[in-house]
């Protein structure tokens, strides 16, 4: 019996390297040409990255403070990279400038975040509503916790930095531009010729802008727009911004999902008598939002990349903090090391943010069929 | 009565309508009000001045990346335009080896070897989920790394790659070449005239025409014969290391080659998926069909899968190259002398006419994706199903 398995799957096995590897010649000869790239590019990844690479020791078994201390600095052509800047940087690249004893504040928030969010991925998360409800006391709690109040100390914004940043600017202004969007792209289909016109003007003219300039003109215009009193800080000024950019392109991606819903489901409801607003709540916009979902989260992706920004109007996202770790004499040069570190991290949250997407058209396809 | 007008104006669906747009209006109207008078008073309190004749000024700085001749003394509309051309510089040339690269991957991505595949598959996800401001950074950065000017690493001994970009020998155009050149552009003309002639022959009696190997002879072949019979009116000027620097020849400077690749390379994974969603899109049955047909090949992949793939790639394509253009603005963070760069940067700071700059640099990107989706809109008719489906 083993036996027949064993064979049937060898021949599995070797239809599908036929198949997929070997089927004429010149798939054979780009097979040879891609294992000798693969190996190539391997190899010299993996060996300057990991096997030749140093962590916190040097080769001479040293702990690395500077970046003298680096193995390919000592003798140089034989070793790859000095990952030592990571971890002395570490607190820097989690929380900025935050004051090193009250870094515990930001990591409860950290580890509160996927609860936040948990319930709004899954619909068949059980006990689903006590998570939204989370989600909706959550900005209260990490308000209070980041920022202080009542009980904790005060930190200032300007202290802000690293991931903090970029995680604050990437779902703050996700959250607040949902409902924004919501509006705009009602607004878009509204029958009501100026309101109309404002939300196409305001959609295409974010569309048109390249981010940095909204941020920029946040940055320099908006102490200027307002009375004396009230002087948002950097942060803040990069969050106006980013909201609002998000907002445009979220309201289109909500747009395309209420022009996919039959114009019967609006006429039936209609027919019963519902006002336009409980039309759009109970019929057009629980439907319009499950399409639109996936451009949705592409919509953040782009947002959450974006988010870098911000180190061109002065603030420290992750990136920013990078530049800063590498500015610092003890440390420059260092190239490679931080560059590939700060891919890694928006590489886990976007590709995690693709795949869940994925997941999302899936299932969304087994559910209408 | 009045009871009834109030009825009339909230249960009546066009008078409510009137009423909540006057109500916007009216808001919108405060909100702007608000706005400029708090705006007027804040720069009266700075003491900064506004108007747009800070455009006649000198601008007092320098623009290294340049198209057109700039001093510091010319004006900051000059350097406007210097800015202008440098971003649309970047993006045209971004646009095109984004194309060239993004048709590549998504080909190789659809590929019969299962590697191929999955090393292009590789590429979309490691570039396209990382920020493209971090790989323009990057790749600055390993072009900065390059060897120094002294120990230039020569290319076929005619191009040098070094820290300070590429350097390669720039064309000297003498007397004559400009008749080289409207040849060349003759002999385009002429073959799309050619082209219609034998296809309108073709459709007629049925005979096929070798009409791409003809077509491609006239264009290769016209212009190389005025170059002969103009007496080889163009030479080159090879960069020669003297001293410290390269003389001669022109320099491709680091700056615009790091927004090139990381512009082109990032936009490519987004343009692979368009291409690659377009090709499969096309139903199995049209190429069974067209192989039943007879047809060869080439002719399948020409006349029958790329014309219909063109439909569905053609729009995201055009939003595709509009986030290139709006991306081109991050030079800023290496230092490529764009329009945010010197003119939204520069400019801004020594004159702090925020307003107007920052109004004025909006609506040129505001214009230029304007330009760039009008142009493919009229592309994406020209390729659209013909018909009434």
């Amino acid at each position: 019996m083993s036996v027949i398995i064993q064979s049937l799957s060898r021949n599995k096995f070797y239809n599908w390297v036929y198949k997929n590897l070997f089927s004429s010649w010149v798939n054979t000869i780009m097979t040879i040409i891609a294992v000798i790239f693969v190996y190539e590019i391997g190899t010299f990844f993996l060996n300057w990255a990991i096997f030749n690479a140093d962590f916190r020791t040097n080769f001479q078994g040293e702990l690395i403070t500077d970046r003298t201390f680096c193995s390919k600095n000592i003798s140089p052509g034989e070793y790859g990279a000095c990952w030592a800047i990571i971890y002395a940087r570490w607190d820097q690249f989690m929380y900025g400038l935050y004051p090193i004893e009250e870094t515990w504040r930001v990591n409860i928030t950290y580890a509160l975040l996927p609860l936040a969010i948990i319930g709004i991925l899954f619909d068949k998360l059980p006990y689903r509503k006590l998570f939204i409800y989370f989600t909706f006391l959550f900005p209260f709690i990490a308000y209070f916790m980041l920022y202080g109040g009542p009980g904790l100390s005060t930190v200032g914004t300007n202290k802000w930095g690293g991931l903090l940043v970029t995680l604050f600017l990437g779902v703050t202004g996700i959250g607040l531009a949902f409902p924004l969007s919501i509006l705009l792209a009602l607004g878009r289909r509204s029958k009501m010729p100026i309101i109309k016109s404002l939300c196409v003007v305001f959609i295409e003219f974010i569309r048109g802008v390249p981010l940095i300039t909204l941020l920029f003109t946040a940055n320099v215009m908006l102490p200027l727009f307002l009375p004396d009193g009230v002087n948002p800080d950097n942060l803040l000024r990069a969050l106006v911004a980013v909201t609002l950019f998000q907002s445009a392109y979220m309201a289109e991606a909500i747009r395309g999902g209420l022009q996919a819903i039959p114009k019967g489901h609006i006429e039936a409801a209609d027919a019963l008598g519902l006002t336009y607003w409980q039309t759009t709540r109970k019929i057009i916009l629980p439907q319009a939002l499950k399409i639109a979902i996936p451009p949705i989260v592409n919509t953040c992706i782009g947002l959450f990349k974006d988010t870098s920004l911000v180190l061109i109007i002065g603030l420290f996202d992750l990136l920013g903090i990078g530049r800063a770790a590498l500015a610092d004499m003890t440390w420059t040069k260092l190239y490679y090391e931080v560059y590939v570190f700060i891919s890694l991290v928006f590489f886990i949250f976007c590709f995690g943010m693709s795949r869940y997407s994925l997941y999302l058209e899936k299932k969304l396809k087994t559910d209408n069929s | 009565m009045q009871t009834s007008l109030i009825r009339k104006i909230i249960f009546d669906e066009k008078s409510r309508s009137l009423l909540i747009q006057t109500l916007v209006i009216g808001l919108f109207a405060i909100f702007i009000y608000l706005i400029a008078q708090q705006t007027a008073y804040n720069l009266e309190k700075r003491g900064i001045s506004s108007g747009f004749d800070f455009l006649n000024i000198s601008a007092g700085y320098d623009i290294s990346i340049r198209l057109i001749p700039f001093t510091s003394e010319d004006t900051h509309l000059r350097a406007y335009f210097v800015g202008l051309l440098n971003t649309l510089m970047i993006a045209v040339c971004g646009c095109i080896l984004a194309t060239i690269l993004g048709f590549l991957v998504g080909i190789i991505r659809l590929s019969s070897n299962w590697l191929f595949r999955n090393i292009a598959y590789v590429y979309v996800e490691f570039t396209r989920n990382v920020p493209v401001l971090l790989q323009i950074i990057l790749y600055y950065s390993i072009l900065l790394s390059l060897p120094k000017i002294k120990q230039a690493f020569p290319i076929f001994n005619t191009f040098y790659l070094s820290n300070r970009g590429l350097f390669s020998p720039s064309p000297i155009f003498k007397e004559g070449f400009s008749i080289v050149f409207y040849s060349f552009i003759i002999a385009i003309i002429f073959t799309i005239f050619l082209k219609r002639f034998l296809k309108r022959k073709q459709e007629q009696t049925g005979n096929q025409y070798p009409i791409f190997f003809i077509n491609s002879a006239i264009i290769i072949f016209t212009p190389i014969l005025f170059y002969y019979i103009m007496g080889m009116p163009l030479e080159f000027d090879h960069p020669v290391l003297k001293g410290f620097n390269f003389k001669g020849g022109m320099v491709i400077r680091p700056e615009f080659l790091g927004m090139l690749f990381g512009l082109s390379i990032y936009t490519a994974a987004f343009i692979s998926e368009t291409v690659r969603s377009g090709i499969i899109s096309v139903s199995k049955g049209q190429r069974e069909a067209s192989q039943a047909l007879g047809l060869k090949s080439s002719f399948v992949m020409r006349l029958i899968i790329i014309p219909q793939a063109l439909r569905v790639i053609i729009p995201p394509l055009t939003s595709q190259y509009l986030n290139l253009t709006k991306n081109s603005s991050l030079g800023i963070a290496i230092g490529y002398a764009d329009l945010v760069h010197g003119f939204g940067g520069i400019s801004l700071n020594q004159t702090g006419r925020a307003i107007e700059i920052m109004l004025i640099v909006m609506l040129t990107y505001l214009s230029i994706s304007l330009i760039i989706s009008l142009s493919m809109n009229i592309y994406n008719k020209s390729v659209q199903f013909k018909g009434n489906a």
